[in-house]
């Protein structure tokens, strides 16, 4: 039956109506109009006329505040990109002072991370200031979201113990300086840290596994506009560097003082506010950027795994290189949970899925190779404290790595949904924390300091 | 009749599960489908009836695809998996023992008479 212009009319301003509600997508609009349209022509062939008929179909669509809020509890990831454009913004007069507020908060802590970090280098050895870095910065992070998700001043006070806790740890401990447990305590302390960061940005939440993977999201896309910024500053450093010294003008102690310290800590905080505030630009890149670097870091891994075998007998590996590996492990499963992040649980397998499975299982192939590798080396010259440490973080991924193929199989075969590969994601987080305390708390005693 | 949200809300998925294990199906179908069997008594708010569906497809419990009907739209068809189907009979394992103790109780005790069976 065809429907006259007026009702295409009224379908069409509906249709506009439900897409402000922006957690309804456009597909999804499609479903609802389908729906719509089947109800009216239904309605019209008992008799009614097609304005009533309308009507009536429209309000058994139900309120469409009602469906937009059921809509947004199963789509966070899409409420993700407003969440904090419109924290604020519910009531949009009072959006704009805030956010200009904001900026003043994002100011005066990257300026108190900055002033940090600057006391450090005047109090501070060398070593011990490497090792304090993120005691020093990370609380002027954690304080921007506390403020930023209106924290109550007591949870926020309890994001203040662990920082306590872990400064008292690294400096209480009588390290070695340039010693490997101080090394390993200067590398874990930030991953430790980093998840009490998490606990301001999920506003406490840190139970819900959707917060936890906007989360995950926050840092990948952090670490993309900290690069961004990093390479920028870089170029704008050379060119005045340059300059200067064109003009016969000494700067690099002015460099050493204070950019240096300045430098990083505010952009960190800088890279956070971005994150925040123009989440959309970057959103389109995250899928993007996964998709280049999942079949690059496959190439990698396989060349890798070839070349240690044909190279050596497993026997007499470096101990840099198993550092190295351990390191590249690393970066395998933050591009895993980087590429989780950005994709669309609700899509189908496709091949881009295919070849996680596939990194997945080359970063479990060269895993494996680095635990045969180390059990032979500890077994050869005993434990040391880059052993345990090289060898706990590969136990960690190994266990995250063997689940995650399997679920990234069931997934493909159509025997699970993506959700599954996202919770045990989210799951296994506080593993890591958990790992990272461990190794900055438990290890340098265990080893003496050496 | 008028069915209290909560109670609405717990029936729908083992409904919409039962619906899809019957066959394939779509939205205004399903929404159908439910009128039918509870003879027009239960009525569903339909918009509700999608974010459900997503939430069945992401839990895997559900597979989802666009077909084009026959009158040229878009439409997003549904159909059960096995995972699906093992809640499904979970489900209907949890609800049998329900309605057998409700059905119980309605017999031993003394109920008024708007609420007796086969008012509504």
């Amino acid at each position: 039956m065809t429907l006259d212009a007026h009702l295409e009319d009224r379908i069409a301003g509906w249709r506009s109506y439900v897409a402000d509600h922006r957690v309804i997508s456009s597909s999804d609009i499609d479903e609802m109009e389908d729906h719509l349209r089947e109800q009216i022509s239904d309605l019209v062939s008992v008799g009614l006329t097609a304005d009533e008929a309308f009507l009536v179909a429209v309000g058994r669509m139900g309120g469409l505040d009602e469906v937009s809020r059921e809509f947004a509890q199963e789509h966070s990831d899409r409420l993700w990109k407003q969440l904090v454009l419109t924290g604020v913004g519910r009531g949009e007069e009072s959006g704009t002072p805030r956010r200009r507020k904001e900026l003043a908060v994002v100011l005066a802590c990257a300026l108190g991370a900055g002033l940090a970090v600057r006391a450090g280098f005047e109090w501070l050895p060398e070593t011990a200031l490497l090792r304090n870095a993120a005691v020093l910065v990370l609380p002027f992070l954690t304080l921007y979201f506390a403020w930023k998700r209106e924290m109550s001043v007591k949870s926020s006070a309890l994001l203040a113990l662990p920082f306590v806790l872990a400064a008292i740890v690294l400096d209480v401990f009588p390290f070695e300086p340039g010693g490997a447990t101080e090394i390993i305590a200067a590398i874990h302390a930030p991953v430790a840290l980093w998840f009490v960061v998490g606990a301001a940005y999920v506003a406490g939440q840190w139970r819900s596994h959707r917060r936890r993977m906007d989360f995950v999201r926050f840092t990948g896309e952090c670490a993309v506009y900290l690069a961004l910024l990093a390479l920028g500053g870089g170029v704008l450093m050379g060119l005045t560097a340059g300059a200067f010294s064109a003009l016969g003008i000494d700067i690099e102690p002015f460099f050493e003082q204070w950019i240096l310290p300045f430098g990083p800590a505010g952009a960190l905080v800088v890279a956070a506010w971005l994150v925040e505030a123009k989440q959309q630009v970057v959103e389109n890149i995250a899928p993007v950027l996964t998709r280049v670097f999942t079949p690059v870091t496959i190439l990698m891994l396989v060349a890798l795994f070839v070349a240690v075998i044909a190279s050596h007998s497993v026997l007499d590996v470096d101990r840099g290189l198993l550092i190295l590996m351990d390191l590249i492990l690393v970066l395998v499963l933050g591009l895993l949970l980087y590429s989780i992040s950005a994709r669309d649980p609700h899509a189908a397998p496709d091949v881009f899925d295919l070849l996680q499975v596939v990194l997945i299982a080359a970063a479990l192939a060269v895993d494996l190779l680095m635990l045969t590798a180390m059990a032979t080396r500890i077994a050869e010259f005993g434990f040391t404290a880059n052993k345990v440490t090289a060898l706990g973080l590969n136990l960690v991924l190994l266990v995250n790595l063997v689940w995650a193929a399997w679920l990234g199989i069931s997934f493909l075969r159509g025997r699970t949904g993506f959700a599954a590969v996202e919770r045990w994601q989210m799951r296994y987080l506080p593993v890591y924390c958990g790992w990272a305390a461990l190794a900055v708390v438990a290890i340098p005693p265990l080893f003496r300091f050496m | 009749m008028f069915i209290e949200k909560d109670l609405v809300a717990a029936s729908a998925t083992p409904l919409v599960l039962g619906i899809l294990a019957e066959g394939e199906s779509y939205g205004y179908a399903i929404i159908k489908r439910v009128n039918e069997l509870s003879q027009g008594r239960m009525q569903w708010t339909d918009g509700m009836l999608y974010p459900l569906l997503h939430r069945l497809e992401r839990a895997g419990h559900v597979s989802a695809t666009w077909r084009v009907a026959d009158n040229g739209r878009r439409r997003k068809h549904y159909a059960i998996t096995d995972a699906g189907r093992e809640v499904l009979a979970e489900r209907a394992a949890q609800w049998t023992v329900v309605a057998e103790a409700l059905h119980q109780v309605w017999q031993s005790a003394q109920l008024p008479p708007a609420a007796a069976p086969g008012w509504s």
